[in-house]
């Protein structure tokens, strides 16, 4: 009785043990190699689920299937044009040949070891043997310009290579050198670009000193436009004024020549008329010119003194 | 102690007579908790079968294989998740607040005339595809961040910094949109951009005044020309009424004068053709009807004689005129 319990129970661990040692779960994310004594034995498995191997003379190695993500270190590197910068790039990898990945790098921490210096290597490489502007631009695209006067300043400068062609470049290289790594890097890119702290603060100089030149454009060109104004003002209101004396002064004259023509018909129409408008122009005087205090010397040798007398 | 209590309690026969039942209680217990999954509604289950992918599941209470034969992962496929960029909602209520100043380096970039800007923003997204998302990529929020933070560089790169700052908003947002939609494709991540929403787009700190300068300066210039404008319009309209008014009282004057003439003209030739008739008469009573109006508001007269020698009224003027009538 105990005897045969006994067996059973051997039976059954003896039955967990070979079941652990044959079948294995590869997971949804993974793919594998198996290997006999250290020497991998068929094709890499990809396929997930419950997978066999013979028990304990095959070991698996298990590989991530994915796509991984590798991020660089924050290089600082001149440019062409001997500006400083420091570049923060990262990119996306992949196992693609985990027999070949095994043999070489045998995991992925030293993988990724072999990826840091490839990357960022060929990284530094394509900084220094580019221009900055290259680094930041991709198109040869035309700023919109929203007021004139930001003409000359919002210019973008052509590149020649541009970023994307960099960013293609580095990763060409990358993957020429990862070839043999049972490795295929998918894409490379920049992440993040700026001057170091040092350049920076001359960079902010420089926009400071550029945003007060238009600050500067701006007040001048107010004042100027004021004083624009403020002489077509001045020379509207001479022409107003002008032209308004000038044609009162014609009518006025008109008037005048006409009146004169009027007088000079009814005056001196023949030398009795002007004789009684002589007369009664004098009588006129003496009623305009004449009041209390007015005093009046009437002398022999007068005028008045003629009709004073012929009054008596 | 309390060990010692616990091992007193347990009665050798009883622990025989229930034993099994104890063992199969546990065993239905776990296979309970292993197999019963609820899945909220804003959720999905992808459910992976000895490691390999098996289904979906909708929202609600499901069943999977017990034991881990079967396992289950949630995905929210209906929420839409966020990442920020540049600063962090540090606490959320009724005043929301940011944090902004770690992560200057996230918002800190080049635009294409080589200056600098910092700029925030929030990429709104769903995750569309979970078995894309969960098998597809290692640490797909992750790489979703550096693309982001990739594309808003390479779209801003190409930019002004003036237009970054301000007509390039919602053309950048979309561009940026479009290329990060292009590599969540390309990278298979599952992952679908909603929207891509810039928020503060500012200088840099230390730049900020002289861009505020210009600001000011244009408003200067706005107030100098609405100035003088002003002025313009409250002389020149006034001008020219008084111009019209000039020409008018010309006019006036000049009506005034042409009739008059004519007036005095034709009152002349009407007194002409009479005083022809008897001239010395009519100038006679002419001359004596003007003394007659002049001489009684007349203050002094003094008639001399011929010789005209005769001064002495000239000494005593004012007793002549008090004593006048």
């Amino acid at each position: 009785m105990n005897k045969k319990n006994l067996a059973i129970i051997v039976l059954i661990v003896l039955g967990i043990v070979l079941a652990n040692g044959t079948f294995y779960v590869l997971d949804e994310t993974q793919q594998a190699i198996v290997t006999q004594f250290g020497r991998p034995i068929g094709e890499p498995r990809t396929t997930p689920g419950i997978n066999i191997k013979a028990p304990f003379i095959q070991k698996v190695q298990f590989f991530d299937k994915r796509y991984l993500e590798w991020d660089g270190e924050r290089n600082q590197v001149p440019t062409v044009d001997k500006k400083f910068i420091f570049v923060d790039s990262y990119a996306r990898w992949q196992i693609t040949d985990p027999l070949q990945f095994f043999i070489r790098l045998r995991d992925e921490s030293s993988a990724r070891s072999r990826l840091d210096d490839i990357l960022d290597g060929e990284t530094r490489n394509a900084i220094a043997s580019h221009n900055l502007l290259d680094l930041v631009r991709s198109t040869n695209r035309d700023p919109e310009i929203t007021e004139e006067f930001m003409e000359e300043l919002e210019v973008l400068e052509n590149i020649q290579v541009g970023k994307a062609r960099i960013e293609q470049i580095v990763l060409d290289k990358a993957n020429q050198r990862t070839s043999d790594l049972g490795v295929r890097i998918l894409d490379f890119r920049f992440k993040r670009m700026n001057y170091v702290d040092e350049v920076r603060d001359r960079v902010y100089d420089r926009m400071i000193s550029e945003r007060n030149r238009i600050a500067d454009q701006f007040r001048s060109e107010g004042q100027g436009e004021a004083r624009i104004i403020e002489g077509s003002k001045e020379l509207e209101l001479a022409e107003i004024q002008s032209n308004a004396f000038r044609t009162a002064e014609e009518i006025k004259g008109k008037a005048d020549a006409e009146a004169t023509a009027i007088y000079a018909s009814a005056f001196n129409q023949n030398r009795q008329a002007v004789d009684l408008y002589k007369f009664l122009r004098t009588m006129e005087s003496f009623e305009k010119s004449m009041d209390e205090k007015t005093s009046i010397i009437l002398s022999t040798d007068s005028e008045f003194y003629k009709y004073l007398n012929s009054l008596n | 102690m309390s060990e010692r209590e616990f091992e007193i309690n347990i009665n050798p026969d009883w622990l025989k007579k229930y034993l099994g039942k104890i063992l199969i209680g546990i065993f239905l217990f776990v296979m309970l908790i292993t197999s019963v999954k609820t899945v909220g509604p804003e959720e999905e289950g992808v459910v992976v079968q000895f490691g390999r992918f098996n289904r979906t599941v909708d929202p609600g209470l499901n069943f999977i294989m017990p034991f881990g034969f079967e396992t289950m992962h949630k995905i929210p496929v209906q929420r839409q998740l966020k990442q920020e960029f540049g600063f962090r909602t540090s606490e959320l209520g009724p005043r929301t607040e940011y944090d902004k100043e770690q992560y200057v380096d996230e918002s800190l970039m080049l635009t294409g005339d080589l200056n600098l800007t910092d700029v925030e923003w929030v990429v709104q997204y769903r995750i569309t595809d979970s078995y894309n998302y969960l098998f597809k990529v290692r640490n797909a929020e992750k790489t979703l961040r550096d693309m982001s933070e990739a594309a808003m560089r390479k779209i801003v790169g190409d930019r002004t910094v003036n237009e970054v700052l301000t007509v390039g908003r919602q053309e950048i947002s979309s561009s940026v949109e479009a290329l990060l939609q292009e590599m969540c494709n390309e990278y298979e991540n599952g992952i679908r951009i909603d929207q891509v929403v810039l928020q503060d787009v500012n200088p840099p700190d230390p730049v900020k005044p002289s861009f505020n300068a210009v600001n000011e300066a244009q408003q200067e210039r706005e107030t100098l020309i609405n100035q003088a404008e002003a002025e313009y319009n409250r002389v020149i309209p006034r001008a020219r009424g008084e111009a019209k008014e000039t020409i008018q009282l010309a006019e006036a004057f000049a009506l005034n004068r042409v009739n008059r003439a004519k007036g005095e003209a034709t009152r002349f030739n009407s007194l002409f053709s009479e005083y022809q008739k008897a001239p010395e008469v009519t100038k006679q009573r002419i001359y004596l009807e003007t003394m007659e109006r002049i001489l009684p508001k007349l203050g002094n007269k003094i008639i001399t004689d011929e010789q005209g020698s005769n001064v002495l009224p000239l000494l005593n003027l004012n007793p002549v005129k008090e004593s006048a009538p």
